[in-house]
């Protein structure tokens, strides 16, 4: 019988110098691109909203990779399913920031009761967690056709869809606020963990659970919060993706995807690569999309992974993770 | 003794088809098919200790081969299967030897990449590969051919399966599983046995696709072999208990009945409510058997065995 028991490895996260020099050169190269052409300017503001999308949500999948070595398959429904309880609330009269702040408590409570119901009594075996997630995927994509149906749905724009123009380039108000709303989250949860007793004690028990216990830190409890802090990621990441894909059952299986891949590209371990790695992936997709003529959307996810498993084989542990020593 | 009960399953199987009518014999088919793809899956992650969310992808590598070769160089169906084997067994090892770097998560990541990936190239090399619409073999079979084909395939895979695992290279692989460093230092070559490893899975579940094509009129379609397909596969793998040859056909079963038994069920009858109860058996099962079937059977036969004891 195989267990797959878990090795909690030492976690260690820094930036090398060499992919410190290539984001630097990357960078300077958009905003080189982005004064030089029109069109790559609004491409790049376009693709940095969509990869904060993609950042929130690896940020998710980061957050509880780091406490329990799992990764959490569900994510992408459970943030269709909080975004579907949004446009519910929107639909008994609430208005949109209103149902938006409520939906995030709604998603903290669902991320931790999941984690206390279904994840605790498993959670010594690691397939077993991936196997129960994958349920759940299937289970939370089920409910949702059931309750609300397969066809398109639309929420109120909540940035309302004011384009302006700053020299020859147009930029959609929609998409600065969705990387406001995103960055701001990420910056929130950064604080919550830096500079809070409650971070600094979630950061004790993900890295060292049995020293943690000792000194008195609830563990289970500090698991439980971490799930419902990803699910609260996971709800903005899908209300931000709702003004531009719209309300259906599958909107965030590709946008889970594209996390997975953002997530691994910074290293799985470190919650700054899941959003530089985002932000990045963002940008790349959509600057191929206009350049290549090649690389047409049937392509896209195909060319992501085939970024991202090109970065695998040159740092295997993503691109801010650092090469970790085990003990045999 | 230990081959009784595979003898009297060869027997049931062979009888099983005078009993059933063309639908059920459709659904035993399906059946056969899961057999197949969870017992290649089995000897990658059960045995090998190397997870893979990808085999839908081998699926649908091996299904696209059967059809190009039977739809445009008219080759004998049952002639595709073994040139299925071949061909899927080579992209598993060119997909091995890469994954000798990833493991655990980044190789669960990295497959499941693969099985999203492969069924978008249908889609963007439409004029080989027929696009949405898919290709079709030159002809069809029926139900009881399709019995005779896949049961015989899942047969014989089992057989090779056990022989090979019971061996030297079977033992090599679960030296791997227990520790890698363990097995290095005792002469086998990890790069050899795990790219082997993830060949042998490939080319099993290669075949399964290959009859999966059969089975849905001889169609080749990017979205029968979505990510669903391989979601599937690795549930039934986990439901049958990683690393026991005699759960796998309880998790085919698993699959291949669970939704055809809930749609006769009053209120779950939607296509959503099957969902909804597959997802929640699953984790009920996942939560109460962690070991799968096999750790149940196990359970079961060693109380059977103290009982035998006691009562003598």
């Amino acid at each position: 019988m195989v267990s797959f028991a878990k090795q909690k490895t030492a976690v260690s996260t820094g930036v090398s110098l060499p992919v410190l020099a290539g984001l630097a050169a990357g960078a300077i190269f958009l905003v080189v691109g982005s004064v030089s052409s029109d069109i790559f300017a609004q491409q790049t503001v376009a693709g940095l909203a969509l990869g904060a999308v993609f950042g929130s949500l690896a940020l998710a999948l980061v957050l509880i990779y780091r406490a329990t070595e799992v990764i959490n398959f569900a994510q992408g429904e459970l943030a269709t399913a909080t975004t579907y309880i949004a446009y519910q609330l929107t639909l008994w009269g609430l208005s949109y920031w209103l149902s938006f702040f409520l939906t995030l408590l709604i998603a903290f409570a669902l991320g931790a009761v999941i984690q206390i119901v279904v994840i605790r009594p498993i959670q010594h075996s690691v397939i077993a967690v991936v196997i129960v997630t994958v349920g759940m995927f299937i289970l939370i994509d089920g409910l949702v056709t059931w309750k609300w149906g397969a066809d398109l749905k639309f929420m109120k724009a909540p940035f309302g869809n004011t384009v302006y123009h700053a020299g020859g380039v147009a930029f959609a108000q929609q998409d600065i606020g969705v990387l406001l709303v995103s960055i701001l989250s990420v910056v929130l949860l950064w604080v919550l963990f830096q500079f809070t007793k409650l971070g600094l004690a979630m950061r004790a028990a993900a890295l060292r659970p049995a020293a943690a216990a000792l000194v008195g830190v609830r563990v289970n409890w500090m698991l439980a919060i971490g799930w419902g802090l990803a699910a609260v990621l996971g709800a903005v990441a899908g209300l931000m993706t709702e003004p531009t894909q719209f309300l259906q059952p599958t909107m965030m299986q590709a946008i889970l995807l594209y996390a997975f891949a953002a997530a691994v590209l910074g290293g799985l371990e470190s919650p700054v690569g899941a959003v530089i790695g985002g932000l990045a992936l963002g940008v790349f997709l959509n600057l191929i999309g206009q350049y290549v003529g090649f690389a047409t959307s049937e392509l896209r996810l195909p060319i992501a992974f085939a970024v991202l498993l090109l970065v695998l084989l040159l740092k295997p542990n993503g691109l801010f993770g650092r090469k970790q020593v085990r003990r045999v | 003794m230990k081959f009784l009960p595979a003898l009297a399953g060869a027997v049931v199987l062979a009888l099983l088809p005078f009993a059933l009518s063309g639908y059920h014999q459709g659904l035993a088919v399906y059946i056969a098919i899961y057999f197949i793809a969870i017992l290649g899956l089995n000897i990658l992650t059960g045995y090998t200790g190397q997870i893979s969310i990808g085999h839908g992808a081998f699926m649908a590598i091996g299904g696209y081969a059967t059809v190009i070769m039977s739809h445009d160089h008219h080759v004998n169906l049952i002639a595709t299967l073994p040139i299925s084997f071949a061909v899927t067994f080579a992209c598993g090892v060119l997909v091995g030897i890469p994954a000798l770097r990833l493991s655990g998560v980044y190789l669960a990541l990295a497959t499941f990449a693969l099985a999203v990936s492969v069924p978008q190239f249908p889609l963007k090399f439409s004029k080989f590969l027929g696009g949405s619409n898919g290709l079709q073999t030159d002809h069809t079979v029926s139900h009881l051919w399709l019995y005779g084909v896949s049961w015989a395939s899942a047969a014989i895979l089992f057989v090779a399966g056990w022989l090979l695992l019971r061996g030297r290279i079977g033992r090599a692989f679960r030296a791997i599983r227990d520790s890698e460093v363990a097995a290095a230092s005792s002469g086998v070559s990890l790069p050899i046995y795990k790219t082997f490893a993830f060949g042998v899975s490939a080319a099993f579940a290669g075949v399964a696709g290959s009859l999966f094509v059969l089975a849905t009129n001889g169609f080749a379609q990017p979205n029968e072999f979505g990510i669903l397909l391989s979601l599937k596969i690795l549930i039934g793998a986990a439901v049958a208990g990683l690393g026991s040859l005699w759960g796998v056909a309880l998790g085919a079963l698993f699959i291949g009945l669970l939704p055809e038994i809930s749609a006769s069920v009053p209120l779950v009858g939607s296509s959503h409510g099957q969902d909804v109860a597959f997802g929640l058996i699953v984790i009920l099962i996942m939560m109460l058997l962690p070991n799968g079937f096999a750790g149940l059977l196990a359970r079961l036969e060693s109380r059977f065995k103290t009982a035998i004891k006691s009562g003598t």
